[in-house]
């Protein structure tokens, strides 16, 4: 059974169509991709996924569950995560902080035991901790531990997001952009957590312009192109496609 | 904390009279009220011009409950606080929908209704020309005297830090303080960021509530401008200045606003003007306000 299943998407802003008609789903394990040229409606299907945007027409299911337009921190109680294009990251917060707020849905979020100082919640809390500083360790900015976010260069925020996405234990972590902004090395080592991921057994759903990182990690392809489904795939499919030459380099 | 207690506990060495017994009496009170906003203001990003309302609610509380109807003064606390508990949660849902200055203007309308009711339902709290509130006392025993207050507001104030603090680093700390940073990034992290608004709008309301029932007792007697926007105004600025997302800075805010109108007081007429002037230069050179900027330059030293 697909993990993600979405199902003749629709989203209209005023006179423009964004998302046409779209259907695809995502098996669970797997590396899922979505690109395409600026304004596709790559981002706001990421938007209507998480829950950020309720979908003009269509639905939307998680692992069976039809989750169209659910509050985002129902979806996050779903197992679903995401990281941002433009980063959101708290730089009121310090970067371990921000970690263990991907964890708020594990720990006891009530306010009396919070007051109190509770020993069983301290002790949650400090086992949460340690994890978010693993979890630092894993994504590769281990040196972060001790700074504030506000203190941390944009490719480490980049990964900061993922550890905070991975706090949460999600069965499903979109990723937008995740490359955007960062050079060749940097690339490669995104491209190597992201693989490291979604070998953990998380799948993954990955917007990216950067060709040849989607090239050589997706199991799945989607091309969008101006809010439709051009092409879908895998990379050896969607490389000899037409219409997806067409889109990308010109028609003749 | 240990530095806040010690300061509490050695202070009377140094209090030659009850005047300065009563200014600093005056100063933990508003501590322990601008404890509560700035989880609200400076944690959670709120802004509330209001606030003064809910203090103002809790005063009444007291001074109508015991005045007129004879209650014990810890169960008219303990009503104006659930009361006003109630009022806050009812007012929060809308309110917390709207950002910003729609927040502000929203929270200011609160303030402004709640120092008309009061004035104008004088049949029970006795208009613009106030109401005189009995002392406080607790099974029999009358609190009196400034050094009794002295120590109550001190033990008070301490509960009221400790409580913030342990809420700080909490996972409801954590969730305020992310809807603050990214309201965005809270919720796709699972953070109910609606619940967290009103959770905390509510708690700060009610510690102005218990806040202006002890002022009302101490003081004796209470007056519709207790709820003024000035008033309002005044505690915000003790937020700012003492340093947002900085309990320990809302304690120097207090004790600096509180005292401000007793220094001032060679310019009548002109502590308005004070007031704005202070506001102004630590926006512009302090915008972190007081305590956290003085406790990074002390960090880098």
């Amino acid at each position: 059974m697909a993990l993600l299943e979405v199902r003749d998407l629709d989203m209209v802003f005023g006179g423009v169509h964004a998302v046409q008609n779209l259907s695809f789903s995502v098996r669970p394990g797997t590396i899922h991709s979505v690109i395409g040229p600026n304004g596709a409606g790559k981002t706001t299907l990421f938007n209507m996924i998480t829950g950020l945007y309720k979908p003009t027409r269509g639905a939307i299911y998680l692992g069976g569950d039809a989750v169209t337009a659910k509050p985002p921190h129902e979806l996050a109680r779903k197992g679903m995560s995401r990281t941002f294009q433009n980063l959101q990251i708290c730089f009121n917060m310090s970067a371990l902080d921000n970690v263990m707020v991907g964890s708020h849905l594990r720990l006891n979020q009530r306010l009396m035991p919070a007051m109190l100082r509770l020993p069983k919640l301290k002790k949650a809390d400090s086992a949460c901790r340690e994890q978010a500083a693993e979890l630092m360790k894993f994504v590769g900015v281990g040196q972060y531990v001790k700074a504030d976010a506000s203190q941390m260069p944009y490719g480490a925020l980049k990964r900061l997001e993922i550890a905070r996405a991975l706090a949460a234990k999600p069965k499903l972590l979109l990723l937008d952009e995740p490359a955007a902004g960062l050079n060749n090395t940097e690339t490669k080592e995104i491209d190597e957590l992201i693989q490291k991921v979604a070998h953990s057994g998380v799948t993954v759903v990955l917007v990216e312009h950067d060709m040849k990182l989607v090239m050589g990690i997706s199991d799945h392809i989607l091309v969008l192109d101006y809010g439709k489904k051009l092409a879908e795939g895998t990379a050896e499919e969607i490389r000899r496609n037409p219409d997806v030459i067409v889109a990308y380099l010109g028609g003749a | 904390m240990l530095v806040t207690a010690a300061v509490i506990l050695a202070l009377p060495l140094f209090l030659p009279n009850p005047f300065y017994y009563d200014v600093v009496i005056r100063i933990g009170m508003n501590a322990i009220m601008v404890v509560g906003l700035n989880l609200l203001i400076g944690y959670a990003g709120q802004i509330s011009l209001g606030h003064a309302g809910f203090l103002a609610l809790g005063a009444y509380a007291s001074g109508i409950l015991t005045g007129r109807y004879g209650w014990p003064p810890i169960a008219a606390m303990a009503a104006g606080m659930a009361g006003v508990g109630i009022l806050a949660y009812v007012l929060a849902r809308p309110i917390l929908k709207l950002k910003g200055h729609y927040l502000a203007m929203a929270t200011l309308g609160m303030g402004i209704i709640i120092f008309i009711v009061l004035t104008q339902e004088s049949q029970w709290t006795g208009g613009p020309d106030g109401m005189s509130v009995p002392a406080f006392s607790l099974l029999g025993r009358e609190l009196s005297g400034e050094k009794n207050w002295y120590w109550v507001t001190g033990a008070l104030l301490m509960l009221a830090l400790w409580l913030a603090l342990n809420v700080i680093d909490s996972p409801v700390g954590r969730a305020l303080r992310a809807l603050h940073g990214s309201e965005v990034a809270a919720q796709v992290a699972g953070v109910d960021t609606s619940h967290f608004k009103v959770l905390v709008f509510v708690l700060s309301a009610v510690i102005a509530s218990a806040t202006g029932s002890l002022m009302a007792h101490y003081i004796g007697f209470i007056t519709p401008t207790v709820s003024s926007f000035f008033h309002s105004i005044e505690l915000v600025t003790m937020v700012v200045v003492g340093g947002m997302a900085s309990i320990f800075g809302s304690v120097v805010g207090a004790a600096i606003l509180t005292m401000l109108p007793q220094l001032l007081s060679g310019f009548e007429g002109f502590e308005l003007v004070a007031f704005g002037a202070i506001l102004m230069l630590t926006m512009i050179f302090m915008p972190r306000g007081l305590v956290p900027t003085l406790a990074a330059k002390l960090r880098r030293a």
